[in-house]
This record gives C-alpha cells, structure tokens and sequence, in this order.
C-alpha cells in the first residue's frame, strides 16, 4: 500500500486550470521530487497535499484513507514553505514547540521533543533567539525542526533552498538529504533546479501545464525522456533535437563525440561544423550545426581527458553510439521506438 | 584638484564645520517644533489656575501667574457642571464604539485581504468612499434615524451611529495590516495543526498589534471629540459628552468660563496622554519585531 497517493487530481482557478489529472503514488520513506519550470502547477499539487487548497477532483489518500475532504490539521503532515514562514513573535524554541502545543503536548515531553528536534539540526545554542536575529541557513534549520518535531508521516517541501546562496545551497542539499536518510521519512520536493532534482530524487515527476510528463528515478528521466520537453528540460546544456525527416531526433551533448574517441560498438557518424569552442576547464562545450541542418543548434560537451584537437569555422567528423539515439514523434513530441538512420 | 595635504587639511575643516552647522540647525529646530506644540497646552495649564482680574486686565503678561494661583474655577466646574458626567459618558461611549469597531472591522478587514474575492479590492475602496460623506451633511437624515428609533437623548445614539464612521475606516486600515502579514505564517499555523481561527488568533492576531492599537486610538479620539452628531441627537445635560457638555455649559450666552473650559480640557487630556504614550512603546516595538526574511 502506498503510503501518499494522489489520484486523478485537477484544479482550477476560474479559468486556469492549474494542476490536470496528476497520479502519484509514493511508497514509504521515498524522496519524490516534483519538478518543472514556474507556473507548472507544481506548487499547487503540494498545497493540495497539504490540505491548503481543495481540489476541483480527484481524490488523496494518506496511509490509504481518503483525505481529500480534511482540514490541515487533520492530516499529520509537515510543511516547508519556502519563505520558511517562521513565527516572527516568537523565540525559537516557542516556534518549533509550536506544533507540539496544536497536539496538547505539555511540560517535560514537549521541551524534550523540542531538544531532540534542535539537536537533529545542530540548533540548540539558538532555541533563545528570534528569527531576526538568524542567518538564513538558520533559520531554515529551525524551519525544518519544527516541521519534523511532531513526528509526521509526510514531509513537504517547497523549494526550501532557493532562499539561500548556491554555496550553503549545497550544504543544505547534503545535510537535508542526510536527514531523510536518517529518519526515512516520506518527502515530496518541489523544485525548478534540475540539478537538485536530479541529485536528491528517489524519483522525479516531471510537470508542465499541469500534467506529469513523466515519472521514474533520475537515471530513468535523463537517459529516456519521455518526450521532447522532458529531453531539453533535463539536462545541462540540453539534449540536441533535430527535425529527422519522420520524425525527431535526439542525443545527449556528451555522447556527440569526435570520430575515434570511442571505438568499437555501434555508432552513427555526423558531420558536425564547429562554429566556437568554449573551454571551461574541466569540459570543452562545441557549439555548431549539422550539414543539412543549419537551422538547429547543436552541441557537443566533451570531457577534458578527450584532447583531440578541433578547430573552430571547420567542419569535423562525429557520431554518436547507436543505442544512445533517441527518437520522438513530429506531433506531440511522444517517444517512439529506435528508427533506423541514414546520417 | 590634487591630495596635497593643505588641500585636506581644509577639507576636513570644511566638513567639521558643516557638521556643526548641521547640529545646531537640528536642535534650533526640533526646540522650535517643541514650543509650537507646548504652547497651546501651557497656555491653557496656566489659565486654569489664574484669577479673573488677572486674566482679563490688558496690561497683565497674559503667560505667566501676576496674582496668586487659584483653584476655584476647577471647584466651579466639578461642583456647578455636570463634568463628571461628560466625562463618565464620553469614556462609555468611547470603550464601547471602540470594542464594537474591532468587533466588525477585523473580521472585514480579514476577509476583504485574504480570502480571494474578485470585488475584495473594488469593495475596499468603496468603503473608504464613504468616509468623503461628511458629517455636517449626513447628520439630518441620522437625526431621523435616531429618532425613529427612538433612541434620541441616550448614549446609544451615539453608540450606533460614531461606528458608522468608525468601521470603514478601520477596516481599510486594518486590510492594510493584514496585507503586510504573510499569508504563509497563517498556513503553516494551519498545516502545524491549528484551524483557520487558530491560526488566526495565535499568529495573526499578535503581529497585528500596531494595526490594533492605531484603531483603538482612531476609534476612540473620534468618539471623544465628534461634536456634530453628538450636539444634535443630545441635549440633556445627563447624556452629553466632553465634547458638547463643556462647551455648551461652560459658554452661557457671551460669557466665556474660560479658566473652567481650560480646567475641563487639561484634565481630559492628562489621563489621555500617559494611555497613548505607555501604548507608544508597544506601537514602535510591533513595528520593528522584524518580518519573515531579511
């Protein structure tokens, strides 16, 4: 039995239809991440989770009992808002016992409670002070402890990094997922970073327009995209997609690769010409096009142990291993099977 | 210009002396603010205690004490007014106006800030329109009103028609408080497991003190000084307020009680003063409580 699911859910706000049919079904413990670019109804599928908006249909079901109809209170779930929404007039320790008191928790067991939360976050030397007077990664720490003092069954989180600098960003990323690890609680993570996703998923429900376009781990959604937008929404820079006759053709920047790196195996050759080479270091990025397809862009992310040598304004020859071609309907952008290719 | 050391030298006597400049600038004015704002108020403490002869002769300095203080016209206006009747009813009617104004208007004001109607905005606006009615205009038809219900010469007529005005006005005010408090807090009150009402008492409510306090102070000065309606519904001498009873029975004809009139006014103003001043703090430390980030 699936711990949270969510079943053919849709809303709407007059016109606008935010969320459209989503099917999730989490299994206990499970980091699912809800990903997808702003206004993809992401943010809404959360608060309906979370009780704060009520859906036009569809139905979820906590622990298998239907609690679409319940209040937030009722529903012995935890929050994250991205603000972090901290209680301004209140110290830390009275915010993280804020919870217990909803529950009629008293006296000792609730300061205990409140001791072993700040600790899991190593905040304990802060329970005195007032949100003000925190840093950012701070506060979000107290945020998190009083969401998880209560000991929820699911835990939601929306875009709780974004507030803070990439460099404590990642910080916050290790220590958050240590957490979950740790106390194995069912998360739901909403996010429009990619690479967030892509790092803490156990899977990854990829939305647009309200609908999930695809859902499975990460290795699942970069390697094969459900459909063109997953493909470019994925992935840094992009998949190439060129318009192939019938149909679309796609490949991952880092498996476009010079003639002659890679031998054996399957591969389809390309005339690739080079328009500028940018070398960051660790990669080069190639930017150009292919003969016959000057309208597309096309990519080529080569790792620093290849050190063939390449020229920019000179065509060269490159290809690409069979089995990692994709290949997408002209309509609609749908997977389709393996075609074969005349290069 | 180069960075030869005279060159600094006078620069840094030039900014000194602006700076000085600046400080007296300063202080000349805040101690001409301060006078401005002392000086009607000194002015009545002193004619409260002066004597007749002395307050009118035209050769006396009309500031200062030049025959003895008395206490006589305070004894005139607690023993031959109803003073402390104006006072009792003017409190009465304040406390009351006031607990019924926040009794409507929170409750307007939240919905008219947080719940996601169409009109919200439009309706917000229409009731700071009817602020622009004035009262010089509406207090005939009120008049009517109050008499067809029958509740003229009593303090309910006041009762009923001061949050007329009262209610628009603080429900703008209080939107505008409600607006400032993110709706975030509220939810994560209710997702930690309290239900709207909850959450609105235990978060909102706290951090919309200093709106709660600048309501209680409109409601309660504009019940306390409103003359227009209170002149017109009230003649008894029993239910008038400070604000008609004093004038009305300490001007007989063209005879002015001045010393008593200055007595009334002080006396009022005093207790009223220390209330607004302890509620100061409180209104300044709700303001600087800090927000959600940064």
């Amino acid at each position: 039995m699936a711990l949270l699911e969510v079943r053919g859910l849709r809303k709407e706000f007059g016109d606008v239809v935010a969320v459209d049919g989503v099917d999730i079904k989490s299994e206990e413990g499970e980091f699912l991440v809800l990903l997808g670019p702003s206004g993809c109804g992401k943010t809404t599928l959360l608060r309906m989770i979370a009780g704060l908006e009520h859906p036009t249909e569809g139905q979820i079901l906590l622990g298998g009992e239907d609690v679409t109809d319940l209040p937030p209170r009722a529903r012995q779930i935890a929050m994250v808002f991205q603000s972090y929404a901290l209680y301004p007039h209140m110290t830390v320790a009275r915010n993280i016992a804020f919870p217990l008191k909803a529950q009629g928790v008293d006296g000792p067991e609730r300061d205990e409670k409140v001791k072993w939360a700040a600790g899991l976050f190593g905040i304990e030397h802060l329970l005195h002070r007032r949100p003000r007077q925190l840093s950012g990664g701070e506060r979000q720490r107290v945020a998190l402890a009083r969401a998880i003092v209560r000991e929820p069954s699911v835990f939601l989180l929306d875009e709780p990094l974004s507030n803070l600098d990439a460099k404590l960003r990642a910080a916050a990323r290790d220590d958050l997922m240590g957490f979950q690890r740790r106390i194995g609680i069912t998360s739901v993570y909403v996010t429009h970073d990619q690479v967030e996703a892509m790092g803490m998923g156990d899977r990854i429900a990829v939305m647009r327009d309200g609908k999930i376009r695809q859902m499975g781990t990460p290795e699942e959604v970069y390697h094969h995209p459900a459909d063109t937008f997953v493909a470019q929404f994925i992935g840094s820079p992009p998949m190439n997609l060129l318009d192939w006759g019938d149909y679309i053709l796609g490949f991952r920047p880092e498996h476009f690769l010079p003639e002659g790196v890679q031998d054996g195996g399957d591969r389809v050759p390309f005339d690739f010409f080079v328009n500028r080479i940018e070398y960051l270091g660790s990669e080069r990025y190639l930017y150009g096009f292919i003969p016959g397809h000057e309208e597309t862009k096309v990519i080529a992310m080569l790792p620093a142990t290849v050190t063939v040598p390449l020229e920019e304004q000179r065509q060269h020859r490159f290809s690409v291993a069979s089995d990692q071609l994709r290949f997408f309907d002209k309509d609609g952008g749908q997977k389709i099977p393996p075609q074969t290719i005349q290069a | 210009m180069t960075w030869d050391s005279t060159n600094v030298a006078r620069l840094r006597e030039k900014t000194r002396r602006r700076h000085r400049l600046g400080r007296v600038g300063l202080y000349l004015s805040a101690i001409g603010f301060s006078l401005f704002a002392v000086f009607p108020f000194s002015w009545a403490v002193i004619s409260m205690f002066k004597r007749s002869n002395d307050l009118y002769s035209r050769d006396n300095n009309p500031f200062w004490f030049n025959e003895p203080p008395t206490l006589q016209h305070i004894q005139y206006l607690f023993r031959e007014t109803n003073y402390l009747t104006f006072v009792r009813n003017t409190l009465i009617v304040g406390l009351v106006v006031t607990a019924v104004t926040l009794a409507f208007s929170l409750p307007t004001a939240y919905a008219l800030a947080r719940l996601r109607l169409k009109w919200g905005e439009r309706m917000g606006i229409a009731i700071f329109l009817v602020y622009l009615i004035p009262p010089t205009l509406l207090f005939i038809p009120m008049t009517r009103v109050i008499n067809f219900l029958g509740i003229q010469e009593t303090l309910w007529s006041l009762i009923l028609v001061y949050p007329t005005i009262t209610i628009p006005i603080s429900s703008w005010l209080l939107m505008g408080y409600f607006k400032s408090i993110p709706m975030d807090i509220e939810e994560q009150a209710m997702v930690d497991g309290y239900s709207r009402l909850g959450a609105i008492t235990r978060v909102v409510m706290p951090l919309m003190f200093p709106g709660i306090v600048a309501v209680i102070v409109f409601a309660f000065t504009l019940s306390a000084h409103e003359f227009i309606y209170a002149l017109s519904f009230n003649k008894a001498s029993a239910v008038k307020t400070i604000a008609t009873g004093v004038p009305t029975e300490l001007i007989r004809g063209d005879v002015f009680f001045w010393q008593s009139l200055q007595s009334a006014v002080v006396l009022v103003a005093i207790p009223i003063a220390l209330v607004f001043n302890a509620f100061l703090d409180r209104f300044i430390a709700g303001f600087t409580m800090g927000a959600v980030k940064g």
